[in-house]
């Protein structure tokens, strides 16, 4: 058996390849969880332009904080929401250089607001990428600023209520209204269909940065099963008929 | 030689500025120099103080407890800083607005009519340099010609027009600086 | 030139690659000359006004990840804001230079100088068990000096470096010499001097990744103690201070930058009365001039340490005495400036009697 799985790995049965750019680490995300897609996107993305030695990275805190494990590119990790401003510096230092920040809703649209804001609007040259869940997956499951209306978490266990709890916040919206932001789009990855969009949004933004002309921004709208407590494909159609209407899919911004 | 000094009156006068023009001429003389201003949110239009402090030797301290001269230009100056002159020290002011005039028996006094002289002059921002020459007039611990270069490196550049008529207005101090009261040595 | 002006021209000249600073009193004019100078035109350094302190030291992270010299400079209420930033680079070994020019605090404080961050500055601030390299300048020309040198050890012990000053110096105007410019490094030389930075990974190497998390507590701890070795070296090789008028002293002073000019004249004061006090001047305030204070301390009938605080470095002059001498505090705070014939007071008051 061994001998014939051995005589099938040739170059011209080869249809489908692990990115060059991926590492050989098992990734520690849960079953069904949106990141490992968005990971091998980027690595696809990274690889195909042939721009691995000229990229460099920034990991934020959240569940993706260990990205750097997966993807063999320079990285750095940054404090909690300061992922913009790290890119802003390297940026500056080393324009010659693409860089990357990944960050999730709390740590981009909660703590690290003004970081997110005012990097766009001064139209940093870097690509962002956002993964919007609505929740907080690492520290267990807790309000976010995306957080719906009405949706449970371990913070608002009896569903967001805007009176108290404040208003899911469209930080995407934002973004795109600033001068500084050259491509905002919002993409998801629960479908093949929608993988191929999402891997196209992330080239162009990254094709977007050989002009210098600003910050490009993807929102990924994604699924949590574990903190949202539901199978992968119940996260797949509650993301559909709850997140899109609220958190609409396509391009906000193209200039 | 070591003349230590505070020049104190209103922002706006031009208290700061005549400190480091002062402290540049030193600079330009070859001496050790301190310029040491009071700053705060009562910049303009509060009162404004700067301690120079010229030397042939390192200065230690940049600040002081007191002076062998102030330079006063308002009342509240006078209150805080005519009790800290050195005795034999040398007290310097524009009569201009203020109530109590000096009374201290055991220091030289000497007035400087500058705000009304700038008013002549039909230039009110020269009036602290009015007030230079007339110090330089009673203690001239800096030549005028580095006064002049001091002068010079203390302005920006787009400025440096304004060096005669800050020349001119020197001269005046030196010509109208009044003796009101001088110790025996 | 006034101090804070100083930090601007030394920063240029000494090849910064960058600044991240946001405005606040009594430094604000550090930015201010840097934008006045334009380097980017001269040497290609990047000066930036951030959106807040947070921001600053975050770029600063950012940059020196990327093995570039970055420095940023702020007071206080700012510096306060930056801790989180300082303690996650001393745990990714970044190196980067801090200006504190302190303001008289807690909370908005006063604008008006003080020494009151000692603390803050010298037990590291932040959370963790970390350090900075704390230099305390006592002239415009140190202000100048110590940017290269606060830069040199950075790079060297991979940790940021302070500059702890206050509005008295940053405010103050004296002569200075400035050095001639230098270059700043190419991006080759930092991808040669740095290979643990984050330049994009060539084929040669695997790649680099500057963190500060490890969740294996075993493994953490190991790292850990790796950076207790650095600040064993530091404290060995690292100390620097000044001592004047202390080989007949009777009375030893301990004071940093605007305190020990202060402290000089007082001395002055108190000699001229015949009594023979002596001038111990921390230039380093980490690594602390422990040993010499143990030195010196037998010699003296007490230590006096003088400080624009309530008493904090008095504890680290306590702790190298051991109890062997008296040691004092004293030092007028919250934004006043002690007056040399006030420390020459003190010290006959506490250390003498009456």
């Amino acid at each position: 058996m061994a001998e014939i799985t051995e005589d099938i790995k040739v170059a011209e049965n080869i249809v489908h390849k692990k990115s060059s750019v991926l590492t050989d680490k098992v990734m520690h995300y849960c079953p069904g969880c949106s990141h490992g897609v968005v990971h091998k996107l980027l690595a696809e993305v990274i690889e195909e332009m042939g721009i691995q030695d000229k990229t460099i990275g920034v990991a934020p805190v959240g569940c993706s904080v260990f990205i750097y494990n997966y993807l063999a590119i320079d990285w750095q990790e940054a404090a909690h929401g300061r992922a913009p401003a790290l890119g802003t510096a390297i940026s500056r230092l080393r324009p010659d250089r693409y860089v990357v920040t990944y960050q999730g809703d709390g740590d981009l649209a909660a703590i690290g607001t003004a970081e997110t804001i005012h990097a766009c609007n001064r139209g940093e040259n870097m690509v962002m990428i956002f993964i919007n869940n609505g929740i907080y997956g690492m520290t267990g499951g807790q309000m976010a600023p995306t957080t719906l209306e009405g949706m449970k978490a371990s913070t608002c266990p009896f569903g967001r209520d805007p009176k108290t709890d404040g208003n899911p916040l469209k930080i995407t919206e934002i973004v795109a209204q600033l001068p500084g932001t050259n491509f905002v789009t919002r993409q998801a990855v629960h479908t093949a269909a929608a993988v191929r969009r999402t891997k196209k949004a992330i080239r162009k933004a990254f094709e977007k940065q050989k002009d210098k002309t600003g910050t490009s921004f993807v929102e990924v709208v994604s699924t949590c099963n574990s903190g949202w407590k539901m199978n992968p494909v119940d996260s797949n159609n509650w993301m559909e008929e709850n997140m899109f209407p609220f958190y609409p899919l396509g391009d906000i911004k193209d200039v | 030689m070591k003349e230590e000094i505070i020049i104190a009156g209103f922002g706006g006068q031009g208290v700061l500025s005549m400190g480091k023009i002062l402290a540049y001429s030193g600079v330009m003389q070859g001496q050790e120099v301190t310029w040491m201003p009071s700053y705060g949110p009562e910049m303009r239009g509060g009162t404004a103080n700067v301690t120079v402090v010229l030397s042939d030797n390192r200065i230690s301290s940049p600040i002081l407890h007191a002076f062998d001269t102030a330079i006063i230009l308002n009342q509240q100056s006078m209150d805080k800083f005519e009790p800290l002159v050195k005795p034999g020290g040398l007290l310097l002011y524009d009569p201009n607005g203020i109530t109590r005039h000096p009374e201290r028996e055991d220091i030289n006094i000497y007035k400087i009519e500058a705000a009304e002289e700038a008013a002549q002059l039909k230039s009110a921002k020269t009036f602290n340099m009015i007030v230079l020459g007339a110090f330089l007039k009673i203690k001239p611990v800096v030549e005028m010609e580095n006064v002049l270069k001091g002068l010079k490196k203390s302005l920006p550049e787009r400025h440096h027009h304004l060096i005669p008529m800050n020349e001119k207005a020197i001269q005046r101090g030196v010509e109208i600086v009044k003796e009101v009261t001088v110790v025996k040595a | 030139m006034k101090g804070n002006e100083a930090i601007a021209e030394a920063a240029i000249r000494c090849g910064a690659d960058g600044y991240f600073g946001y405005p606040i009193t009594p430094q604000s004019e550090v930015m201010e000359k840097l934008m006045e100078l334009q380097p980017w035109n001269s040497t290609g350094m990047v000066v930036l006004q951030a959106e807040s302190e947070t921001a600053s030291i975050n770029m600063l992270y950012g940059g020196a990840g990327c093995g570039k010299r970055v420095m940023t400079s702020s007071s206080s209420p700012g510096i306060s804001l930056m801790q989180e930033g300082l303690s996650y680079m001393a745990g990714a070994e970044l190196p980067c230079l801090v200006v504190n020019v302190v303001r008289g605090g807690p909370g908005l404080g006063t604008i008006q100088p003080s020494q009151s961050d000692y603390f803050q500055s010298v037990k590291g601030g932040g959370h963790g068990d970390y350090k900075l390299i704390v230099l305390a300048p006592a002239s415009v020309q140190e202000m100048a000096d110590f940017v290269e040198l606060g830069f040199d050890l950075a790079f060297k012990y991979r940790n940021p470096a302070m500059i702890l000053s206050d509005g008295m110096i940053g405010q103050m105007m004296e002569k200075v010499e400035l050095k001639p410019q230098q270059k700043r490094w190419t991006d080759e030389e930092v991808a040669q001097m740095n290979p643990w930075a984050t330049t994009g990974k060539p084929e040669s190497r695997d790649y680099n990744i500057i963190t500060s998390v490890e969740l294996d507590s075993e493994a953490h701890e190991q790292f850990n103690h790796r950076l207790q070795v650095k600040y064993r070296e530091l404290e060995e090789k690292e100390v620097r201070f000044e001592t004047t008028s202390v080989d007949d002293a009777d009375y030893l002073i301990v004071a940093y930058g605007s305190s020990a000019r202060i402290s000089a004249a007082a001395i002055e004061i108190l000699r001229e009365k015949g009594i023979k006090v002596g001038l111990l001047r921390p230039i380093t305030l980490y690594p602390f001039p422990t040993k010499e204070i143990q030195r010196l301390a037998p010699k003296m009938k007490g230590i006096l340490s003088v400080e624009m605080s309530s008493g904090q470095m008095v504890e680290d002059v306590r702790l190298a005495v051991e109890g062997k001498v008296k040691v004092e505090h004293f030092g007028r705070y919250g934004g006043v400036v002690h007056s040399p014939d006030e420390v020459a007071e003190a010290l006959e008051q506490k250390l003498i009697g009456g």
